[in-house]
């Protein structure tokens, strides 16, 4: 059985205009141990559901509105507070985009390191100092005894990342989720924190869901890919179904798009028209419709359920295997 | 070969960072330290580096927004380094930016009418009618409805906000767009839209630009030439092809390898690069990289390396290429 199975997730947000669905219906799995990347550009919902994942949603705007999501037998869209808090932290860690908002800016990083440890009790308060200096030596933050007594303002960005990850790996969790985690990054740092991830992910056995809008971060560091529109699931599969095998047209156009080093400088770069429809005027059919070089009215009525292009690979759409 | 538009030589842009009760300069931010490049008309040099290597205040210079504190600026033959406001502002039509955030470069308050209008009524250009044709035609240029002018800026997305900030850079026909970052704030569907439009503007209107940017695939996609900048310098510069193809400076190498390649096929174990950029205002002796270079010798904390040529346009400042070649 998956570690983690979410199963049509439904996630609203009351507005001043009524309720919005930033995800809808939306279904996948992760494997203990694996990494699942969840892509898509900003507004199709892969943050909520993160959110929606760790019950951290904005309240009292944000509710799941439906679906399940069953981790270790429990589901966690129907447990209550403080048996959500014994997971959060615990069994599932977080690790958000910008390190600097993530981090409490008047406690030392010793502090916040341990806050964690000690109210999951995984150590005794006499030795969370220790555990806390072995835990950035882990990620890789060099003279970790000094560092504790430290203040976030005092350290880099890659470094105060380095420190988000070890909180959020100080109670060595089952299923690790990044959002973002190196976007507000230098290239040469983002590489070294998706090293460390491996590693850490590695030695301890954990699975991953990492959430980008990156297409190479995906490339480089998944095996299962959800590739996200509009609170949808456009198309998911193996790291290669998507890459080598693409079958959705928002998942062609956008690995079209992306410049690459090898293209011809000055080249015409493949585009998508438009843009991702408002979450309060979605269109009937498929959300993709608007934006599709391939739709047909068929598209612009009914929205398309996923099919199995191949096992393990499937596509919402109603005209994949005639493109 | 014509002579270039743009002729910056030795630059320098160092802050003063003032402390104490008199606020007296105790050090200096070396931002930008020493550049020198040229850019011809209709030619687009890419200025590559990370955050705090001084690639966006060297595109603040050029502009004249900061008036640099050593070197010089030539455009079009002219010396702009120092010269005045009064003096500068027939050349401002000439030399325009393109912001990063559209949404803090644009008036809030104005239409995107208005907002492109004011070029020409601070260049006292053209009559009431001809201005508004001539926003008209430029909204049609950039790929957005006539009806646009009467709204504001909040009602459009990031992209279509780009496409207004390119729109209000043309407006007044330069010859020289400094574009800092100006997709970095794109998803990438859309980053591909504005990177076409740049393209064509440029063959259509023979732009020059130099295009600021953090992303490597990114400017070497719309550049004829690449300079990477490390702590104030450049430390390497080649035409495009030969960049990438050809990287020779240790830094270059770097930066090539750590970019994520959307390819499942080609994940490498590559050679992560150590430890962090260090601070401008006390950087590192000799070679500035040498602290993260993994071919580091013990000359290079000695003596700083000159940026020289290898081969044709290709030039870079690293002592072990200095004596292999």
């Amino acid at each position: 059985m998956a570690l983690l199975e979410v199963d049509q997730l439904i996630t609203e947000f009351a507005t001043d205009e009524g309720r919005v669905r930033a995800v809808d219906g939306v279904s996948f799995s992760v494997e203990a141990g694996a990494t699942l990347g969840i892509v898509g550009e900003s507004g199709c919902g892969k943050s909520v559901t993160a959110l929606s994942i760790m019950r951290l949603l904005p309240q009292p705007m944000g509710r799941i509105a439906g679906g399940s999501l069953l981790f270790q037998g429990a589901d966690l869209a129907r447990l209550d507070i403080p048996e959500m808090q014994k997971i959060r932290g615990r069994r599932i860690g977080m690790v958000f985009q910008e390190p600097m908002t993530a981090l409490n800016p008047v406690h030392t990083i010793g502090r916040q390191l341990t806050e964690g440890m000690l109210l999951h009790k995984v150590c005794e308060p006499a030795n969370a100092l220790r555990a806390a200096a072995d835990m950035l030596d882990r990620v890789g933050i060099p003279s970790p005894d000094l560092r504790l007594g430290e203040y976030p303002h005092q350290l880099s960005g890659g470094m105060r990342q380095r420190v988000v990850i070890a909180m959020a790996l100080a109670c060595e969790p089952d299923l690790l989720i990044a959002d973002e985690p190196t976007t507000a990054l230098d290239v040469t740092i983002q590489a070294q924190i998706l090293e460390l991830i491996a590693d850490l992910q590695k030695r301890m056995g954990m699975a991953v869901i990492m959430i980008t809008h990156d297409l190479g971060v995906i490339a480089e560091t998944c095996e299962q890919v959800v590739v996200m529109y509009a609170g949808k699931v456009a198309e998911q599969g193996s790291v290669f179904d998507i890459f080598d095998r693409p079958a959705h047209p928002y998942t062609r156009g956008l690995l079209a798009s992306i410049p690459r080093l090898e293209t011809e400088a000055k080249s015409r770069l493949g585009v998508i028209e438009g843009m991702v429809p408002g979450l309060r005027d979605l269109p009937l059919g498929c959300r993709f419709e608007n934006r599709c070089t391939h739709a047909v009215d068929r598209c612009r009525e009914q929205p398309p359920a996923p099919e199995w292009v191949a096992a393990g690979h499937a596509v919402s759409c109603l005209r994949w295997q005639e493109l | 070969m014509s002579a270039p538009l743009l002729e910056v030589s030795n630059l320098q842009m160092h802050f003063p960072v003032r402390e104490g009760l008199f606020l007296r300069a105790r050090a200096f931010n070396r931002a930008v330290d020493g550049v020198s490049f040229t850019i011809n008309p209709g030619e687009t040099l890419g200025l590559v580096g990370e955050s705090g290597c001084g690639k966006s205040t060297l595109g603040r210079c050029i502009t004249r927004l900061y008036t640099p504190t050593g070197g010089s600026i030539r455009f079009a033959g002219q010396d702009i380094t120092h010269m005045r406001p009064r003096t500068l502002r027939p050349l401002r039509q000439d030399i325009q930016m393109i912001f990063q955030d559209p949404m803090e470069s644009l008036n809030a308050r104005h239409t995107v009418g208005d907002i492109l209008e004011e070029p020409f009524i601070v260049h006292r250009i053209g009559d009431r009618i001809w201005r508004r044709k001539r926003v008209a035609e430029l909204l049609n240029i950039v790929g957005l409805p006539a009806r646009s002018a009467t709204r504001f800026p909040f009602e459009f997305s990031g992209g279509q906000r780009q496409r207004i900030g390119i729109a209000r850079a043309i407006a007044l026909n330069p010859r020289l767009v400094i574009c800092d970052e100006p997709v970095s704030a794109l998803d990438v569907s859309i980053q591909s839209q504005i990177l076409n439009l740049l393209v064509d503007l440029q063959r259509e209107f023979n732009l020059a630009y130099l295009f600021i940017a953090h992303d490597l695939a990114v400017v070497k996609h719309v550049s004829d030439r690449v300079a990477i900048m490390y702590l104030g310098k450049i430390v390497e510069t080649a035409p495009s092809e030969t960049l990438y193809r050809e990287a020779s400076h240790p830094y270059t190498q770097s930066l090539i390898a750590a970019i994520p390649v959307p390819d499942p096929h080609r994940r490498a174990a590559r050679e992560v690069l150590r430890g962090d950029v260090p601070s401008p205002i006390n950087p590192p002796q000799g070679c500035s990289f040498h602290p993260r270079c993994p071919r580091a010798e013990p000359q290079c904390s000695e003596a700083e390396p000159e940026l020289a040529p290898l081969t044709g346009a290709h030039a870079a400042a690293c002592h072990l290429l200095a004596r292999s070649g």
